[in-house]
Order: C-alpha cells, then sequence, then structure tokens
C-alpha cells in the first residue's frame, strides 16, 4: 500500500489535476482577481464598495439568510429524530426512500413549477385546507418567502435525512444495547450515548444544508419574488454579470457568497472537533 | 422483546413521511394533471383532457434537438468523468504520498461549494475562452461536480479488488495498461456502473451550470423548463407543464434503472 508517488502514478493523476486546477481554482482565481480590478486594469476595491456599499445591494445577503438559516434549522432538526427513528431499518425503508429521492433527483426547477400549481390559489393544497376548515380562504404559499422556505424543506429534507441516516446506522448497535441493559432508558440513551456519536455527523449535515440552501437560486425566482423580497445573492451576483455584463462586480458578489459559506463551513466543522473530543471521552469512559 | 406497536413516535414518525410525500405525490399529479388539462381553473379535476399542449410544445421548441443535446451531455460527460477519474482514483486508492490529503479535499471542494458559486466564474473563463453558449462549454461545466463525485465512488470499488492479483498479472509479465484493461476494469464493473447512471442523473438534473453557460442550441431540457417557467405567460401554462411532465418522465427512466444498482443512500454525500 504504502509506495510512495511513482512516475507512472503521476502520469495517472495527472488528467484529474489537470481538471481541477483548470476548471475548478483557476476559475476561483480568475474571479477572485476580476473582483478586484476593473476593465482598465489596477487593483481596487471598487466593486466591493459598489456591493457593500448599496443598500439593496447588501440587503441580498440578509435576504439570503433569512431564508437560508431558518431552512438548515427545520430540515436537520425535523431529519434527526426521523433518521433515528429509521436507523434499524423497518418497515416500508424502501418505498419511504424512494420517494425522498425522488424530489431530489428532478431537481429545484420541476419542483418549483409544480409548486406554483399546486400550492396556488386554485391548487389542491389550498382547496384541501378549505375543505378541512383549516383555511377561512386560499393561503398564499407561492410568490413569497414562504414559497422558497417551502421548497428548500421539500428538497433539503431527503438530503438532510439520508445523510444522518447514514451516519446513524453506522454507529454499532451494541452501544445501544449495552446501554440499554444498564438500565437506561430510550430517552437517555438517546441523549447520553447515541446524540454525542451522531454530533460531528450532524455538524456536516448542517453545514452542508446551509451551504446548499445559502446558494438558492432558481426557485427564489420561480416562486419567490425576485423584485425585492426574495432577491438572493447568487440572483444579485447572475444578474450583474448576464444583464448588466459587469464581470467585475459580479465576481466580487460571488467572492462575498464563497466567503460567506467557508467561513460556515470552518464555524461548524471547529466546533464539531470539540464535540467529537468529547464524544470519544465518553466512549472512553465507558 | 420489543413490539412496535402504536408507539407515540412510530405515530409522529408515519404522519411526517404521509405529509411529506402527499405534498410530493399532490406536487407531480397537479403537474402531470395539468399538463392534460383544459379549462382547469377550480375543482378537484379538471373538466376535459387534452393531449394538445404537447404537440404545442414540441412544435415551439426543437424537442429532438433538446433531447439530443442532454443525451449527448450526459453521455460524454460519464465517459469523460470515467476516462479521467478511475486512473486517479488507482492511484489514491493504492498508493500514500505526501500531500494526498490536501489532493483529496481539492477533489471534494467540487462537492461541497454550491455549483452557483463556482459556476459563475467558471462560465466567465469559459466565455473568455470562448467555449461558453455551445455544447463543449456545456460538457466541461458539468464535469467539474461529476469527476469529483466518481473518484470518490470507484475508489471503494479499487480497493475491494486485491493488490495479489495485479502483482500475479505483473509477474506474468502484463504492463500496466493491460493490467489495467484486462485485470482492474473487468474487477471494478459494478463500481463503473453504479458512478455511471448516478453521474447521468445528476447531469440531466443539473440546472445552474448548463445555465449559466449553455447557449440556445446547446441548452438542456432543465435549463429550457426553467426559462419557460421564468417567463410565465408567454407560453399556456398548460404547455410549459408538459415540457415539465417530458422531463419528469426521462428523470424517472434514469432514477428507475440507477435503483436497481444502486441504493438509495448512495446518491447524496456520504460522511466519513
Amino acid at each position: 500500500m504504502t509506495r510512495g508517488l511513482r512516475g507512472g502514478s503521476v502520469l495517472l493523476l495527472l488528467p484529474a489535476i489537470l481538471f481541477v486546477v483548470l476548471l475548478f481554482v483557476y476559475p476561483f482565481a480568475y474571479g477572485l482577481l476580476l473582483s478586484f480590478t476593473t476593465e482598465h486594469g489596477g487593483l481596487t476595491l471598487k466593486n466591493y464598495v459598489a456591493f457593500f456599499g448599496d443598500p439593496w445591494e447588501l440587503r441580498t445577503i440578509w435576504v439570503t439568510l433569512k431564508l437560508a438559516v431558518p431552512a438548515t434549522i427545520l430540515n436537520v432538526g425535523l431529519a434527526i429524530p426521523l433518521a433515528y427513528y429509521m436507523r434499524h431499518g423497518g418497515r416500508g425503508e424502501k418505498v419511504i426512500t424512494f420517494f425522498l429521492i425522488l424530489p431530489m433527483t428532478l431537481g429545484t426547477v420541476l419542483v418549483a413549477e409544480g409548486m406554483l400549481n399546486y400550492m396556488g390559489a386554485a391548487g389542491w393544497l389550498n382547496q384541501l385546507l378549505l375543505a378541512l376548515g383549516v383555511a377561512r380562504q386560499p393561503v398564499q404559499f407561492t410568490h413569497n418567502s414562504l414559497g422558497v422556505l417551502l421548497s428548500l424543506i421539500i428538497q433539503g429534507l431527503p438530503f438532510a435525512f439520508l445523510m444522518i441516516l447514514g451516519y446513524v446506522s453506522g454507529i454499532n448497535p451494541d452501544l445501544e444495547k449495552a446501554s440499554q441493559m444498564l438500565g437506561a432508558s430510550k430517552w437517555q440513551t438517546f441523549l447520553r450515548i447515541m446524540f454525542p456519536l451522531m454530533a460531528p455527523g450532524i455538524a456536516i449535515c448542517f453545514c452542508l444544508v446551509f451551504v446548499m440552501e445559502f446558494s438558492v437560486f432558481p426557485t427564489a425566482v420561480l416562486l419567490g419574488q425576485p423584485s425585492g423580497p426574495t432577491r438572493v445573492i447568487s440572483l444579485a451576483a447572475y444578474q450583474w454579470a448576464f444583464e448588466k455584463f459587469d464581470f467585475h462586480i459580479s465576481s466580487a458578489i460571488t467572492m462575498t457568497m464563497a466567503v460567506i459559506e467557508l467561513v460556515v463551513i470552518s464555524v461548524v466543522l471547529g466546533g464539531r472537533n470539540r464535540l467529537q473530543r468529547s464524544a470519544s471521552m465518553v466512549g472512553g469512559k465507558g | 422483546m420489543r413490539t412496535r406497536k402504536l408507539s407515540l413516535s412510530g405515530i409522529l414518525f408515519f404522519a411526517a413521511i404521509v405529509v411529506y410525500v402527499g405534498n410530493v405525490l399532490g406536487i407531480l399529479f397537479t403537474e402531470i394533471l395539468t399538463s392534460v388539462s383544459k379549462g382547469w381553473y377550480n375543482g378537484p379535476l379538471p373538466p376535459k383532457l387534452t393531449p394538445e399542449w404537447y404537440s404545442y410544445i414540441a412544435a415551439e421548441h426543437d424537442i429532438a434537438n433538446l433531447l439530443l443535446v442532454t443525451f449527448v451531455v450526459a453521455i460524454t460527460v460519464v465517459v469523460l468523468a470515467i476516462l479521467i477519474s478511475f486512473p486517479a482514483a488507482y492511484v489514491l486508492s493504492r498508493t500514500e504520498f505526501r500531500g494526498k490529503g490536501l489532493l483529496l479535499s481539492l477533489f471534494l471542494l467540487p462537492m461541497i461549494v454550491p455549483p452557483m458559486t463556482y459556476g459563475l466564474p467558471l462560465a466567465m473563463v469559459l466565455y473568455k475562452f470562448h467555449l461558453a453558449a455551445r455544447i463543449t462549454g456545456v460538457i466541461l461545466a458539468n464535469l467539474v461536480p461529476i469527476v469529483p463525485f466518481v473518484i470518490l465512488i470507484l475508489m471503494p470499488f479499487i480497493e475491494q479488488v486485491g493488490e495479489n492479483l495485479e502483482s500475479a498479472a505483473k509477474m506474468l509479465g502484463a504492463r500496466r495498461f493491460t493490467i489495467f484493461r484486462k485485470v482492474l476494469v473487468p474487477l471494478t464493473v459494478p463500481g463503473i456502473l453504479t458512478a455511471g447512471i448516478l453521474s447521468v442523473v445528476r447531469t440531466i438534473s443539473m440546472f445552474e451550470l448548463t445555465f449559466l453557460v449553455a447557449g440556445g442550441r446547446s441548452q438542456t431540457i432543465i435549463v429550457a423548463l426553467y426559462a419557460d417557467a421564468y417567463a410565465a405567460g408567454a407560453r399556456p401554462p398548460q404547455a410549459v407543464d408538459a415540457l415539465a411532465v417530458i422531463y419528469f418522465c426521462i428523470t424517472m427512466v434514469c432514477l428507475i434503472i440507477a435503483l436497481r444498482f444502486v441504493s438509495p443512500t448512495q446518491m447524496v454525500f456520504k460522511i466519513k
């Protein structure tokens, strides 16, 4: 196994390395450079000033956070008990997972288009709510932040669920049995044994889901009010690039977006390391 | 002995699943019914059914071209991704070297960073080199998340192939290329199939990257669908739904084929 990297191996790695450098690293570097220059060249902060100095543009960060944070908390919060319940498999596991991956596979655009009909004023959902007497008049689910949030849950919940399920089902079931044999209740087993063991997985899941939600684009346009209340940061970056053709300001916005995503990833992963240490301490004493 | 009868947690679990699945099915069935309906403004079911929206949308879009582009992009991306990834996955699963961890994280990044974030600078680069707005650009952009994905799927499959098989082949005088062709590739066919089919599904449903680099003749179905949904009012909504149903059928067929080979949990990012 440990053989060191020889000439032949370097040659085999080369296509993949070239690929990631040319199509991922280079574009990022190019974007970073664009964000600090103008058409006439010369380093400048002008593009960032244009973004951070304009309340209408700066607002997109809050608009996006207001969608992404609740969506992430709801998705991960709902996925934890659901995945925990499914940890030993169980009836209908295949059917359930099929329906969960369906919206993920179909993609945001199809789900958004379908939601416009289904959740519209005369759609089935409102007909049902009216018939059940839950609502007096049709609820407005689409063309507002609620619609975008709902679509983020429909798309994000399966992702969070399957990710946490993969993690929980990898935990040694003997630990749980041992805890129950020693007289712990189900709730204690969850709180003292399983949750600390799940915590690192939940942390990774949380940051991946957040990053995914933070870059929301098609649903914010189709299901929200892209002219204002759901003008998210990626839409701003897109508009500057392909409607106003200013690649420099667009790059500044994109880099800001990337920095926010990386900060969240590192904060959550930093916390995860601390959790993991305490989890291993629990394991060590047992 | 635990007999899971009607425990509270069980009821809550199934209630949550029923609400979720019910809404997903509601969304899909509304979509399908609307695409064949006429004059459905209220009431639980459309008053009249018609196939006219399908012929309408087929006439409005060059459907043949849309399908062709979608499949050409998906197949080319998968073939190229496997050609690039297989040798890399081989080295990464067989060799220890300095900077391996760094290289692995570099391959992981395009899977963690959302496409909208790296897609914009990537599109700018592709426009700069006149590769965008054509099928080449669409293929290149779609490769970015797929190559790391294929590497990660292939690595465990290659690790499973015993190294002594390779040594035996080497002792019998096989050169590296022959070992790849006669030993490694045949033994990792399940991995290659898994990676291939999952990549097809991902590429067909990849909206953001294709949207950012595609031109009129190089767009895939999903981008055409977005454009129609965005320009609401330009076409009858039922016709847009007809296009959505066509896209839905294609994805469903791929998904059902995929599920014959892989377990659903393989479709999301694996936590290590």
